[in-house]
């Protein structure tokens, strides 16, 4: 099936030249979005904000669900901006998938083959191979409220990729769904993307969620991009402190002058030699407490208070404030050991070796 | 609970009057009169296209106003509903005056194609549909409003033009407003009286519904009006029970 799709199109623009470029703007009252995004022929993008930051509305503008107000879209070297919705070679599964409740799973798959121009006979046929490659053909005739959320969003999934789009957009996509099912949706969700041939645009605010199943991540907040890059570079490098919360990161920012980086009243000492402006990041399990000074170098340690403590996963959060507000995860017998309490003061102290510095 | 006992023998009483007082020994003889046949026979074949008009206009109408903002929309929907508390007398009176043989639009009619519209079957079904076109617009622009728009983007996302949405998405979604709507529809211009008479008179065969045939009876004979009433009262309740089970309730 993706050899005749290739062939249907044009030759390939060239090696490097992204199949999607656009340039979002989109005006309301109090917000603006204005993001650029591209992504190459097979490339899954995810664009990863907290709530409001204007994700589904990049997604809605690139489907023309939401007009521009500037910018523009090019899909395979053609201007998608001017064409209607219904023109655009694309597939977008929502987020709570709106299959058609009147309309059977087939039939609900059917739909879009049936509008570009497919015979019923045809529309029918491709239906129900898309279904098979979904595992749901025994579910064909089941109208969509007898699915279950899993089923559900399978065949939303089956329905977006049956029209053959170029550009396949997917708004939180996992997000309905309870934490069992999410974990098979997500692995299936994750294979069926890498048999896609298009460029894939989704939409999460699930951070395991994008860094499993994208090439590529695009941190949006308040209407603009703040932070891209591969997963993994992204989830090392936070640069701002939405994107270190998501990864579990505290974030800093210091001045660095060789091996040392002053963040307000306290110094970390660091493995990187670097100048300038810098992010310190270091995990919550690199923090010590310590009811007493402890000996030895004054750099990595200052002297805090606890704000708060809650569980977190096998481990204990310790919220502390002072110079630097710090998450600091210790171990349940750690924090009897020390007798811990809120109010107190503690002394914190992180090892060289296990904080990460970078240019800002 | 007396003002809700009372209250219920007051709607359900005089239903138990007609049947009480039906001289139920002639029943069937009086049920084969012809003229009582052919006022049943014009009674449904005027509501039922009187209702189809209704669906014809009235579906694209509530549409406009649920669907496309436009200056002026909430007077046009006033307008609309006007017909839903007028006096049916007065809207007949208008109807007169607008499609009567000297009225604005009668008179055009008359001199271009001939044709004219009161005291004819054709004036029945008109005054019908004026009177219960509300009821439809009403309950299927509710319907309407109801009704996911995310759906028909999901559709347009899709590859379905504005017209395939409409047939293929939005009208099945609102399908049971529009059937609720046109039951309403249905049973109003059944029992239409008012404006029927007004402007389209009350000649047998023609133009007398059910209703008027009711009326004149009543005068002269008693018991062919009970005899009538109960055959509305029997074509509504059908009519009720009917499509109750399959579409009131599961709206």
């Amino acid at each position: 099936m993706g050899d005749e799709r290739v062939s249907e199109h044009e030759p390939d623009p060239g090696h490097g030249e992204p199949q999607l470029r656009a340039h979002l703007v989109v005006e309301r009252p109090r917000f603006r979005l204005d993001i650029e995004l591209t992504a190459a022929a097979g490339q899954v993008i995810a664009l990863l904000g907290p709530n409001g930051a204007g994700k589904t509305t990049a997604l809605r503008a690139l489907a023309g669900l939401t007009p521009l107000s500037e910018g523009h879209i090019t899909l395979d070297g053609r201007p998608l901006h001017s064409l209607p919705v219904e023109r655009r070679p694309i597939g977008v599964v929502f987020q709570d998938y709106l299959l058609f409740p009147h309309l059977s799973a087939l039939d609900n798959v059917a739909f879009g083959p049936r509008c570009r121009g497919a015979s019923k006979h045809d529309a029918r046929r491709t239906a129900s191979a898309w279904l098979e490659r979904v595992d749901l053909e025994e579910h064909a005739a089941a109208k969509p409220r007898q699915l279950s959320g899993g089923q559900a969003q399978r065949v939303a999934l089956a329905r977006a990729l049956a029209v053959e789009p170029r550009l396949l957009l997917l708004d939180e996509p996992l997000a309905a769904l309870d934490a069992h099912t999410r974990l098979e949706i997500r692995s299936r969700l994750r294979r069926h993307l890498g048999d896609f041939d298009g460029a894939t645009i989704l939409v999460t605010h699930d951070p395991l969620d994008a860094m499993v199943l994208a090439d590529h991540l695009v941190v949006i907040e308040n209407g603009g991009v703040v932070q891209q890059g591969a997963p993994a570079e992204v989830a090392r490098r936070p640069r701002t402190d939405y994107v270190a919360r998501l990864v579990g990161l505290n974030l800093y920012r210091g001045v660095a002058d060789e091996q040392q980086v002053t963040v307000g009243d306290v110094v970390f000492s660091v493995t990187e030699r670097i100048h300038g402006p810098v992010f310190i990041a270091f995990p919550p399990s690199a923090v010590a407490l310590f009811r007493t000074r402890p000996d030895g170098t004054p750099r990595n340690l200052w002297q805090a208070r606890i704000e708060g403590i809650e569980r977190h996963g096998d481990n204990v959060r310790v919220h502390l404030e002072g110079p630097i507000a710090v998450a600091a995860d210790i171990t349940p017998a750690a924090v009897a050991d020390l007798d811990l309490t809120a109010g107190q003061e503690v002394w914190a102290a992180v090892k060289a070796t296990e904080t990460h510095a970078y240019p800002a | 609970m007396v003002l809700a006992v009372a209250g219920m023998a007051f709607l359900v009483l005089p239903l138990a009057g007609l049947l009480v007082r039906a001289p139920w020994s002639t029943m069937p003889e009086r049920l084969a009169e012809p003229q009582v046949l052919e006022a049943l026979r014009l009674s449904l074949v005027t509501a039922t296209i009187a209702t189809a008009v209704c669906l014809v206009l009235g579906v694209p109408l509530a549409w406009l106003l649920a669907r496309v903002p436009f200056p002026g929309r909430r007077l046009v929907r006033a307008l609309v509903t006007i017909p839903l508390v007028l006096p049916p007398v007065v809207g007949g009176v208008a109807l007169l005056l607008v499609l009567g043989r000297r009225g604005l639009v009668g008179q055009w009619l008359e001199s271009t194609f001939g044709f004219s519209l009161p005291f004819t079957t054709a004036g029945v079904v008109v005054a019908e549909a004026f009177v219960a076109m509300p009821f439809l617009v009403i309950s299927v622009e509710g319907a309407l409003r109801a009704a996911d728009l995310r759906y028909e983007e999901a559709a347009a996302t899709l590859g379905a033009s504005r017209w395939i949405v409409f047939r293929r998405v939005t009208m099945p979604l609102i399908a049971p407003g529009i059937v609720a709507g046109a039951v309403l529809c249905w049973a109003r211009a059944l029992g239409e009286f008012g404006a029927t008479i007004t402007f389209a008179g009350n000649f047998p065969g023609r133009t007398q519904t059910m209703p008027l045939a009711v009326y004149l009876a009543l005068e002269t004979e008693p018991d062919a009006a009970i005899v009538l009433s109960l055959l509305l009262l029997v074509v509504s309740v059908a009519i009720l029970a009917g499509l109750r089970d399959r579409w009131v309730t599961s709206a």
